[in-house]
């Protein structure tokens, strides 16, 4: 398509286990420290969980963080860090016609409430009628919004003042990987200027564990690279928020934006995940893109879950990229929704300083390349859900 | 081809701003008035109300205790999950026969749906207690002991099962998209089915917007935000959208699809237009989590960018197939909005809320309210606004009170606000000649 835009990546927000910011995670992935995780706190379960954050730096009245949920509140303070990054924060004019397009989940319970009313409706004579009165007298009023998907986007709105337009994408990995996807095509094709992209997962609760665990995706036991937990391996949930700015690169050159770099492509699939079929789509999806691939500096950052057989069909598709490879879910757990948007903020900081961070696993393979230029992002759900995104370098000065 | 090749060519495939012009080819509607369009626009324009009391579960305690269900086809327990799905199915079933694109099992487009939040419900959380701890009680750490062993059992809480689902079902192409924009969902999905074939990455696509979602902790979560009325007896008199007695929404449920086509691709296969998607407009609020904004700013950019998106005035709207949730809040802002775009004509523009008969479907309200304002522009009929016998002399509006009313409509808006501030707007019109 001659008439596409050029969409360039102008704001990361990160908050992971890493710490707060692209910087911070840059740093310790560059450090090769070992992944921090917490295996005591649900046991027997491992997940990653956020250090301490002071939510007052986005997040600045007490009452919006009254009124909000973890997950929301992450997202949130995610988001703020990436307007700030694009250099957009407070800009009334630019936030009015800034777009966004968030993964999310939602659903955050009152774990107490819900006990109680466990416990209760046992003893009770009528259950029916006593679970609707202890959810009448005992459920937060606002508890609901803090469940509501799309009341992080409203929560963004109200704290941000992003107003341009809202749309919250769900269903776990996919979602992640086609709010990216549907993003960039709409900044392409001149349907928005400029889209606030991400989302927000808080994997560490009993609520959400609960509703993994029924699908028999956590990780239980020890921990372990993502690429050698084996077949009862799973995903070390983590409490992560991810969130781009996307923007047309005419856009950004005439306000003086500063572009971390350019999102070339973004594919999403989804199959039965019948043997061989990750493998099969992972690879057209690579087919498309690999003739703008300069193998020489190329790497792969990979989003696998660690979960099997997914996480050992994709080291197979990658294999056949025949490119270095490292895994980001060792480091940050897995953010679900956010996945993918972290994948691309880590790619962004790897571009700009060149270079892969060191291996940790067997599936991180190969070397860094000497002077990274491009950096092709996977997402392989846990269950379903195929995505690939080929990033790449802008030389400063001719925006080439 | 040229820009100036293409317009030459088929100039009337394309809209005024070199975009493919987008139809609907195919409508699909279930709500508590029926399954299908024919029972639907009878009862519709019939001044029929969907609404009764909950039968489905006890609802003691509950301060609302009517609602739209879907009963015809609930069988003994459904999920949210498992209704929703079969509620979406039966609505794109209808559209892509009437569509007649595709074959069984295959449709050469994107799914694009509006689907309610899934999560565990409380049925399969008692069950999981019982599993865990016969003889004790339950908590979390024990659900999770025995959840792996019987998942299966408790079906979907994945957020992306009933998109899997159905895109199985259909056979519609690439991932499925599941969006949630609150109660404008149904609009969203539309849009974005819409910009898809705009972008040329699709000749049609499939929206849905589906909601089964009428549960105990559903009710009360509405009822603790004063959202819902509370004039359960008679539960047909409780929806009264635009009256100075309306208290609240009536929840329901309800699922309608929308084959969108372009209209160069639908005209070539000797497709039936049954209407064109001209524009579509959104803007989000800053106010409130649930309140609109006071000066009505974001109501109002939002139904001005959707007639920007379709290069049409306001005097070219004909018909305002309203948000009308019944609530004292929507209204009142839904009226300044209208006010504030359309001016003096405000009051002489026929506005009308299908939710005074099939109370409000959620996250299927704006696809259910699409399908029948295309239903308005087929019959040239426009369904009434019930149960209004007090009008609230603050709004001032002619929302065809009671009774069905022929019109000449060639033009219509379709209007959804959501919780969060997330506001959409449809220019809806007939085939250009």
């Amino acid at each position: 398509m001659t008439d596409r835009r050029e969409v360039w990546i102008t704001g990361v927000g990160l908050l992971t286990c890493l710490g707060e910011g692209l910087e911070a995670a840059w740093d310790y992935l560059d450090g090769g420290g070992p992944p921090p995780y917490d295996d005591k706190t649900f046991a027997p379960y491992v997940v990653h969980p956020l250090g301490p954050i002071s939510f007052d730096k986005q997040i600045p009245k007490k009452g919006d963080q009254r009124q909000m949920e973890m997950w929301q509140r992450i997202g949130v303070y995610a988001a703020g860090l990436a307007l700030q990054d694009a250099a957009i924060a407070g800009n009334a004019e630019l936030l009015d016609r800034t777009d966004m397009i968030i993964a999310a989940v939602g659903g955050e319970r009152d774990v107490p409430v819900d006990t109680a009313i466990l416990a209760g409706a046992r003893r009770a004579t009528d259950p029916a009628a006593f679970l609707n009165e202890r959810l009448m007298n005992d459920l937060r009023p606002t508890l609901f919004l803090a469940q509501l998907p799309n009341l992080l986007a409203g929560n963004i709105s109200l704290v941000h003042g992003v107003v341009g337009s809202s749309r919250t994408f769900l269903g776990e990995e996919s979602a992640g990987i086609d709010a990216v996807r549907i993003a960039l095509a709409r900044v392409a094709a001149g349907q928005s200027q400029m889209t606030l992209v991400g989302g927000a997962s808080h994997g560490v609760r009993w609520d959400q564990l609960l509703n993994f665990e029924l699908g028999g995706v956590p990780l239980k036991g020890g921990f372990a690279p993502v690429w050698d937990r084996g077949v009862d391996g799973g995903v070390a949930l983590a409490s992560l928020g991810a969130f781009l700015v996307l923007e047309s690169a005419e856009h950004a050159t005439a306000r003086g934006a500063r572009p971390r770099a350019r999102l070339r492509a973004v594919r999403s699939d989804r199959n039965r995940r019948k043997q061989g079929e990750i493998e099969a789509t992972l690879g057209r999806q690579w087919d498309a893109i690999a003739a703008y691939v300069d193998s020489r500096h190329a790497a792969v950052i990979s989003g696998a879950t660690g979960l099997e057989p997914a996480t050992s069909a994709e080291r197979r598709a990658l294999g056949k990229f025949g490119l270095p490879v490292r895994g980001i879910g060792t480091y940050i757990g897995h953010g679900t929704e956010a996945q993918f948007s972290a994948n691309l903020g880590i790619g962004c900081a790897a571009l700009e300083h060149g270079k892969l961070f060191p291996p940790s696993g067997s599936g991180d393979v190969g070397e860094s390349p000497s002077m990274l230029s491009q950096v092709i992002l996977t997402c392989v759900g846990a269950w379903r859900g195929e995505g690939l995104a080929l990033l790449e370098r802008i030389n400063q000065g001719n925006g080439s | 081809m040229t820009a100036s090749e293409r317009q030459r060519g088929t100039a009337a495939t394309r809209d005024k701003f070199d975009r493919p012009v987008v139809a609907v080819t195919g409508i699909g509607v279930v709500t508590s008035l029926g399954v299908g369009k024919p029972e639907n626009w009878s009862k519709l324009t019939g001044g029929v109300s969907g609404i009764r009391a909950i039968s489905r579960f006890p609802t003691n305690n509950l301060k609302s205790t009517i609602a739209g269900t879907v009963d015809e086809i609930y069988r003994d327990y459904m999920s949210p999950a498992q209704l929703s799905e079969r509620l979406a199915s039966l609505a794109g079933e209808e559209a892509i026969a009437q569509s007649g694109i595709g074959g069984k099992g295959y449709f050469p487009g994107p799914l694009c749906l509006a689907p309610p939040p899934l999560e565990v419900e409380w049925p399969a959380r008692f069950v999981m207690a019982e599993m865990a701890a016969a003889n004790g009680d339950a908590e979390y750490p024990d659900l999770l002991r025995i959840a792996r062993q019987y998942g299966a059992e408790f079906g979907a809480f994945r957020f992306d099962i009933l998109g899997e689902r159905l895109s199985e079902h259909f056979g519609t192409q690439g991932s499925p998209i599941s969006l949630n924009t609150a109660c404008a969902s149904g609009a969203t999905a539309i849009q974005l089915g819409v910009e898809a074939i705009r972008r040329g990455e699709c000749e049609v696509a499939l929206a849905i917007g589906a909601d089964g979602s009428v549960t105990p902790e559903s009710l009360v979560r509405f009822s603790l935000l004063s959202a819902l009325s509370t004039q359960n007896d008679p539960p047909q008199q409780a929806s009264k959208p635009f009256s100075k007695n309306r208290d609240g929404f009536v929840i329901a449920e309800g699922a309608a699809a929308l084959v969108l086509e372009s209209l160069e691709h639908a005209r070539s296969r000797g497709a039936r237009v049954l209407g064109i998607v001209e524009g579509c407009g959104e803007k989000s609020d800053s106010f409130h989590r649930t309140r609109s904004s006071p000066d009505g700013k974001p109501i109002i950019a939002c139904m001005r960018n959707a007639l920007k998106d379709a290069g049409v005035d306001p005097e070219d709207v004909d018909y305002i197939n309203a948000h009308g949730t019944s609530t004292p809040e929507n209204d009142k802002m839904e009226h300044l909005g209208v006010a504030a775009v359309f001016g003096e004509r405000a009051s002489a523009i026929p506005i009308s809320s299908n939710k005074s008969m099939i109370g409000h479907t959620l996250t299927a309200a704006g696809a259910v309210e699409a399908a029948f304002t295309l239903l308005t522009l087929e019959h040239q009929r426009i369904p009434p606004t019930i149960n209004y016998s007090i009008p609230d002399p603050a709004i001032p509006l002619d929302v065809v009170p009671n009774v069905a009313r022929d019109a000449r409509v060639h033009r219509a808006i379709s209007n959804s606000f959501g919780f969060g501030g997330q506001n959409v707007c449809l220019v809806l019109t007939q085939e250009p000649a």
